[in-house]
């Protein structure tokens, strides 16, 4: 209540209560601390990155990432409450207070970042735009598409992307835009369109879900740049420094080799001063976030750490099997690197 | 009622607070002052707390590059328009749907209201459990049966149902020949306008004849035969100037002639079927109020059947019916907004979800959808209330 004047006393003390779930909430930290859990905003459904299992339990690399800030800030990865949204309401629901954080395959753009009140921390997914079409058609290259119907999921970048690139390649499309990913794909499989766009590991998530996953393929061409990463609201400088780095301690674990199956161990016998320090057994790197020194201890024991994320949800050990590629470690001909905790 | 009469004594001198028609004044003025302060705070409130987030506010994204298609829109629109153009092709889509479904609903609603009040026993019961299916089942189930169970399962483009090899139904909808207007189509336009005026002239003459003769002449079959002969002697005479546009199967899809989407043909049907339910309830209910004694009126004088329906029972049943009709019409409009689901690109699919979604003026936009809806739905109530004013018992 920055603007107090005199007009305010006129106010009944129920006006006032109705207007403080607007006031801007300047300290998460403190609301989650006291609320022993904070919200997280997914989305509605999207194999390895968040979908709900046959048990209701979410899984996938984006809810992990949640499950990776509750261990670090409250010292528990199931103290989150997911919500499931779609790509039209997630901004409004991190502008609006409704959610924390908003951790669902979303496209870090210079408008989402300058203009809507929100800060990208950091990429746990780069990925591409690609096309996939039924084998039966023939088709090559994305080239070979022009007066194609094409499915798309509405108001995302996708469209945005598809549009240009059609326009740049002088070639015709009719858009079909649905509200869901699982509607998206649906209309795909029952002849709507010819071809269903989207980031590409979406498209391998998708592909599972259709009748038959294996009439159809991923066009080669990747036509844009999709870094997908967790979201805070703008103003909470504290916040958004635990979101963004308990994403780095899970890419730091990593590469200094840090695993749920060691980390006890290496936390008693650091290798090195770089492990003791990203444990706590050095300085108070958590202390100077306000919350407890072992909270990269925590995220790697609890959740694991980047590579074990990565592999368990979309990679090698789950059904989608992508490769590591750019997500690989800069170290490993990836382009994944974070600095380091010192 | 407590108001201040002129029949009450008036007190002298009294103070002022005493005053009934004072203390009246004093607190309306305090009421409306603190509704207003409340209201100045919320917005004040608003826009600090946007500020404080770095939200940007304003209409001035309206002038930006919308960057994405939109399948169908009635006025020339590409990925290079502008947001604001967005906004005039949802509402344009909107009013679209709304307009086909009002008009459908309405056709198919009298007719199955009247149906089901028939003597002929199959057919009321036919009417009876039209009304009670599409009454009961949610809108949105029927939207989602229509789209997915009845126009999903139609053939792919290279295996359409043609008719005449004209027209072509598949999943992505129907396509049919375009027509374009070529030089002096203009002269079937003014025809078509002149017959129109001619037969309302005629209508005129013809009720003045039988109000002073008693002799009644075939208006609407003669009115027809004008409205529709007139204009197409004077097309093909000035040599049919229509260039048609013949839809023809190239690559993925049909390219030419005009694309009917499936999603306007799902909304459409769904509302107007759903709608036409209430729609008949509330004509059988109007007709149902007109009292029997009219009815048997008509046949001591031995009317048929159908100029008794047409002259006596339904003008006055219209009393009952335009009112309530009023709030369906209202209805049907608000329920396009579901087009959302099915991926029709009306007002809220497009202005309200995707551009909210690529600007992010939530405020501005919810605000902006918010008022067209309710001036659509005044300008149709107003229109309805003219009408209903207009079918008022005239008492002389």
């Amino acid at each position: 209540m920055r603007h107090k004047n005199k007009s305010l006393s006129l106010l009944s003390a129920a006006a006032l209560t109705a207007l403080a779930a607007s006031q801007a909430q300047a300290a998460t930290l403190d609301n989650v601390k006291s609320n022993g859990e904070f919200k997280c905003g997914v989305s509605t459904g999207l194999t390895g990155f968040s979908s709900p299992d046959e048990n209701g339990k979410w899984t996938g690399i984006d809810v992990e990432v949640c499950r990776a800030i509750a261990a670090a800030v409250l010292g528990d990865p199931t103290k989150v409450v997911f919500a499931p949204l779609t790509a039209k309401e997630r901004f409004t629901a991190l502008q609006s207070g409704e959610i924390d954080v908003l951790s669902r395959n979303t496209t870090w753009t210079a408008t989402r970042d300058n203009s809507l009140g929100l800060n990208f921390t950091g990429v746990n997914f780069y990925d591409g735009q690609g096309f996939l079409v039924r084998k039966d058609l023939g088709i090559k290259s994305t080239k070979e598409l022009d007066g194609a119907s094409i499915c798309v999921q509405a108001g995302t970048t996708t469209e945005l992307n598809m549009a240009d690139y059609f326009k740049a390649n002088d070639m015709q499309f009719q858009q079909v835009a649905f509200d869901t990913s699982d509607q998206t794909a649906q209309g795909f499989d029952s002849g709507r369109c010819d071809v269903l766009t989207s980031d590409s590991s979406q498209l391998a998530a998708l592909r599972l879900q259709l009748a038959d996953p294996s009439s159809v393929e991923i066009l080669p061409e990747r036509i844009s740049k999709e870094p997908l990463g967790p979201v805070v609201r703008q103003g909470d400088d504290q916040w958004f420094d635990i979101v963004k780095w308990t994403l780095f301690a899970m890419l730091d674990a990593e590469e200094l080799g840090v695993t749920s199956q060691n980390v006890d161990q290496m936390r008693d016998n650091p290798p090195n001063p770089d492990v003791a320090r990203l444990l706590g057994k050095d300085g108070n790197f958590g202390e100077q976030m306000g919350i407890s020194n072992d909270w990269a201890y925590n995220i790697v024991k609890m959740v694991g750490n980047y590579g074990e994320m990565f592999d368990r949800t979309v990679g090698k050990d789950s059904p989608m099997g992508l490769e590591r590629g750019i997500n690989a470690l800069w170290n490993q001909g990836g382009i994944q690197y974070a600095p380091p905790v010192r | 009622m407590l108001r201040p009469s002129t029949s009450l004594p008036r007190r002298g001198q009294g103070p002022l607070w005493r005053n009934p028609t004072v203390r009246a004044l004093i607190i309306q003025a305090v009421l409306f002052l603190i509704l207003a302060i409340f209201i100045g705070y919320l917005v004040h409130n608003t826009l600090n707390n946007l500020e404080a987030r770095g939200i940007q506010t304003g209409f001035g994204f309206l002038e930006g590059r919308a960057g994405f298609s939109i399948p169908q829109s009635l006025i020339d629109y590409t990925s290079d328009s502008s947001y604001g153009a967005t906004f005039v092709v949802g509402l344009l889509n909107t009013l679209l749907v709304s307009a086909l479904g009002i008009v459908a609903a309405t056709l198919i609603g009298f007719a199955v209201g009247i149906a089901r009040l028939s003597s002929n026993w199959l057919l009321a019961r036919l009417a009876t459990i039209y009304v009670e299916i599409f009454r009961n089942i949610p809108l949105l189930v029927q939207i989602l049966f229509w789209y997915y169970a009845v126009l999903r399962a139609l053939p792919s483009p290279r295996d359409s149902l043609s008719l005449f090899d004209l027209f072509f139904f598949n999943v992505r909808g129907v396509v049919m020949p375009d027509p374009q207007p070529l030089a002096g189509f203009s002269a079937t336009l003014w025809a078509l306008l002149i017959a129109v005026v001619a037969t309302l002239l005629f209508a005129r003459f013809a009720k003045r004849r039988q109000a002073a003769t008693g002799q009644a002449l075939p208006v609407y079959w003669i009115g027809a035969a004008v409205v529709i002969g007139v204009p197409l002697i004077v097309f093909v005479v000035s040599g049919a100037p229509l260039a048609w546009t013949l839809p023809e199967l190239r690559g993925f899809n049909f390219r030419g002639g005009i694309n009917i989407l499936p999603e306007l043909v799902a909304l459409w049907l769904a509302l107007s079927i759903y709608t036409a339910a209430f729609i008949a309830e509330i004509v059988r209910s109007g007709i149902l109020s007109v009292s029997h004694g009219q009815t048997e009126a008509a046949r001591s004088l031995s009317l048929p059947g159908s100029i008794t329906l047409r002259k006596i029972v339904i003008p006055q049943a219209m009393r009952v019916i335009v009112p309530q009709m009023t709030s369906q019409y209202l209805n049907l409009i608000k329920n396009s907004s579901l087009a959302t689901a099915i991926g029709y690109p009306d007002l809220v699919a497009v202005f309200a979800g995707t551009t909210l979604n690529q600007t992010g003026q939530a405020i501005e936009i919810i605000a902006m959808t918010m008022a067209v809806y309710l001036v659509i739905s005044l300008t149709v109530s107003f229109l309805m209330n003219l009408y209903n004013a207009r079918t008022l018992l005239k008492e002389r």
